[in-house]
């Protein structure tokens, strides 16, 4: 079976038990199971590009922001869009925004390029603060909120038809993520970020390798950005901080740096944690500002423990675990190994 | 004129802030080959630190000291009880820490300190001073602010250039295998530089306050433009990061003032871009085997 089959039967089986999930799961889980696929749209992205190609984004939150943009200004327009064509301008506009910076970035390296992410992470929001009569200023632009088509029945819940199109979106985007990443394009990617003067001397284009990643992963962004501006049901400046992306590149570190797999562990822990502490802050009567903040100290506890006890992330964990088990059953079988070295 | 006059005695006094934070910056990057992504957050906790023994009436004077020593001492901790364990893992895995660190920071201050906005006290007047009727658009605390930073400046040039502890560890960030061979104690070395940078930050801290008010991200900002300012010095300079911060300061000063208030951080993006397309090593950096 090739490539192509083995993830088009896995993701549809995938998208099988996904379906089934919005059915058992409550409104509130449908959300955040939407937000869950948003993050994951993002961080994929994220892992082509920091992951895979070695070029490190400390400013995707503002790429999602040119996404949620765009969906929001088109709509302000046309009110009348179809879903499919707003969520496809967001991901042209993103990807000829990801294109320049793209040209930009590779020039740079190591802490240049960390640096001018950064400036960009905190200096384009500003941009809609500036020009307010267009982007709405710091009230932002409304965005009236997905309504299930009515063949779906009138009492088709609005968050699991949220929770269907942002996992279908995710599906699609792992889906043509993972057979590039197993590409040629994909090899080439590793090739640079492993070593750029092997991959020049294998003829290997270098600039253009870093900027198409940085195109494909800023193409991500906006699609992600695109939807969560349905998810929150508003555009602003405030949305889209420098925390979103610090939580983006955390993610796919905290994953598991280069695996996709990685990027959905690290998009699932980002949702699930901090609504599992508020819960928990919640049920133990602190004070509000000790209530409020908890969820984020726990949040960089994590990351910073995480990097120190789980240095490859959960998914490096996970792959060290099963080797552990298969050695363990190897151990345990008939005829044990004389030589059990390590 | 009188505007440009306004705006330029402004953006030198933050420049001469953010040159502390990017020298803190370009410390331990020379020693350790790190960005310390949590040198904002350090000093906003330590700024915090001072604002609780100022409440509970301890001197300015005392409490300016203390915060000082809080500092170098949250920086060594973290040096040897963070960083120390990471070394040699992927530069990622490191950035990615210091931010879990900003993050834990940013959560922690308001859950012990209280979440709300707070004034910070200044020494000194911060009304600008007058000769008869002319105003001279400088204040009394704006003097201070510059006076202190090229004192530190002074300070950190004698204390690298003349003494032992210093030029050690000048050796150990430079050659650390060859450092180690002449008996200098290299994990030492860097722990007190990191310790030295933090105590950078939290003067920056205590200097800015006053102007920015004092909440848990108020120096996130203050690190972009510290940050920005080290990269078009070209990261290896403590001379070029200096540099690098006033023309940083005097650039969002002045697109502050003539353009929009808004798109200050965007003019320190646009310089920056316009900067590294020309020179990607930055202003003052040598050669390219400083890319790592």
């Amino acid at each position: 079976m090739n490539t192509l089959t083995r993830h088009g039967l896995f993701f549809i089986a995938l998208a099988a038990v996904l379906v089934a999930v919005t059915y058992q799961v409550d409104e509130f889980w449908n959300y955040n199971i939407a937000g869950i696929a948003i993050f994951v749209i993002a961080a994929a992205g994220l892992t082509v590009l920091t992951g895979i190609n070695g070029q490190l984004s400390l400013g995707h939150g503002a790429l999602m922001a040119v996404g949620a943009y765009t969906t929001s200004l088109l709509l302000k327009t046309q009110p009348q869009t179809p879903l499919i064509l707003t969520l496809l301008a967001a991901v042209i506009t993103t990807g000829a925004a990801g294109a320049i910076i793209g040209v930009a970035a590779a020039r740079l390296r190591g802490p240049y390029l960390a640096g001018a992410t950064l400036a960009l992470a905190v200096g384009l929001p500003q941009i809609a603060t500036h020009f307010g009569s267009v982007f709405g200023g710091n009230q932002g632009l409304p965005v009236a909120p997905l309504s299930p088509p009515a063949f779906l029945g009138t009492d088709f819940s609005s968050n699991r038809w949220l929770a269907w199109v942002a996992l279908s979106a995710a599906l699609v985007t792992l889906f043509l993520l993972a057979n590039l990443v197993r590409s040629a394009t994909g090899r080439r990617m590793r090739l640079v970020h492993d070593d750029e003067t092997a991959a020049r001397l294998a003829g290997v284009d270098v600039e253009r390798t870093q900027v198409l990643a940085f195109i494909i992963s800023a193409a991500c962004a906006g699609l992600a950005g695109s939807l969560f501006a349905y998810q929150l049901g508003i555009t602003s400046p405030t949305g889209f901080n420098l925390t979103l992306s610090l939580q983006l590149l955390s993610a796919i570190v905290i994953g598991g740096l280069g695996s996709l797999f990685g990027a959905v562990w690290g998009s699932i822990l980002l949702v699930i944690l901090p609504l599992k502490i508020s819960d928990l802050a919640g049920n133990l009567n602190l004070s509000s500002d000790v209530a409020n903040n908890l969820p984020l100290a726990v949040y960089g506890g994590v990351l910073v423990i995480a990097m120190l006890a789980f240095p490859r992330g959960i998914q490096g964990a996970l792959v060290s675990l099963v080797r552990l088990g298969r050695r363990a059953v190897r151990a345990a079988g008939p005829r044990p190994q004389v030589s059990s070295t390590s | 004129m009188r505007t440009f006059l306004i705006l330029t005695v402004d953006g030198l006094t933050n420049g001469f802030i953010y040159a502390l934070v990017a020298l803190a910056l370009v410390m331990i990057w020379r020693a350790t080959r790190v960005i310390n992504y949590a040198q904002g957050a350090m000093a906003m906790f330590t700024t915090y630190i001072a604002l609780f023994l100022i409440t509970h009436g301890v001197t300015y004077w005392l409490a300016f000291v203390i915060t000082l020593g809080a500092g170098f001492v949250l920086g060594a901790v973290t040096e040897r009880v963070l960083v120390r364990p990471v070394e040699g893992r992927p530069p990622l895995n490191i950035v990615i820490l210091s931010l879990g660190l900003l993050i834990f920071l940013e959560a922690l201050a308001p859950m012990l300190f209280g979440g709300q906005v707070k004034s910070f006290p200044a020494p000194f007047s911060r009304i600008d001073l007058a000769v008869g009727s002319t105003v001279l658009y400088v204040s009394p605390f704006d003097i201070f602010v510059v006076a202190s930073v090229l004192a530190v400046m002074l300070l950190l040039t004698v204390f690298f250039q003349r003494t032992t502890i210093g030029l050690s560890m000048r050796a150990a960030a430079f050659r650390p295998e060859i450092a180690r061979l002449l008996g200098v104690r290299v994990g030492n070395m860097l722990t007190i530089g990191w310790g030295l940078a933090a105590m950078l930050g939290a003067l920056a801290g205590l200097l800015i306050a006053p102007a920015i008010f004092l909440y848990p991200n108020n120096m996130d900002e203050v690190l972009v433009f510290g940050f920005i300012g080290a990269i078009l010095g070209g990261l290896e300079s403590p001379f070029g990061a200096v540099v690098g911060a006033i023309v940083v300061g005097l650039v969002l000063s002045y697109v502050g003032g003539y353009i929009g208030s808004d798109l200050e951080t965007i003019g320190g993006l646009v310089i920056l871009i316009a900067v590294l397309m020309v020179r990607p090593q930055g202003l003052f950096a040598r050669g390219r085997q400083r890319q790592a």
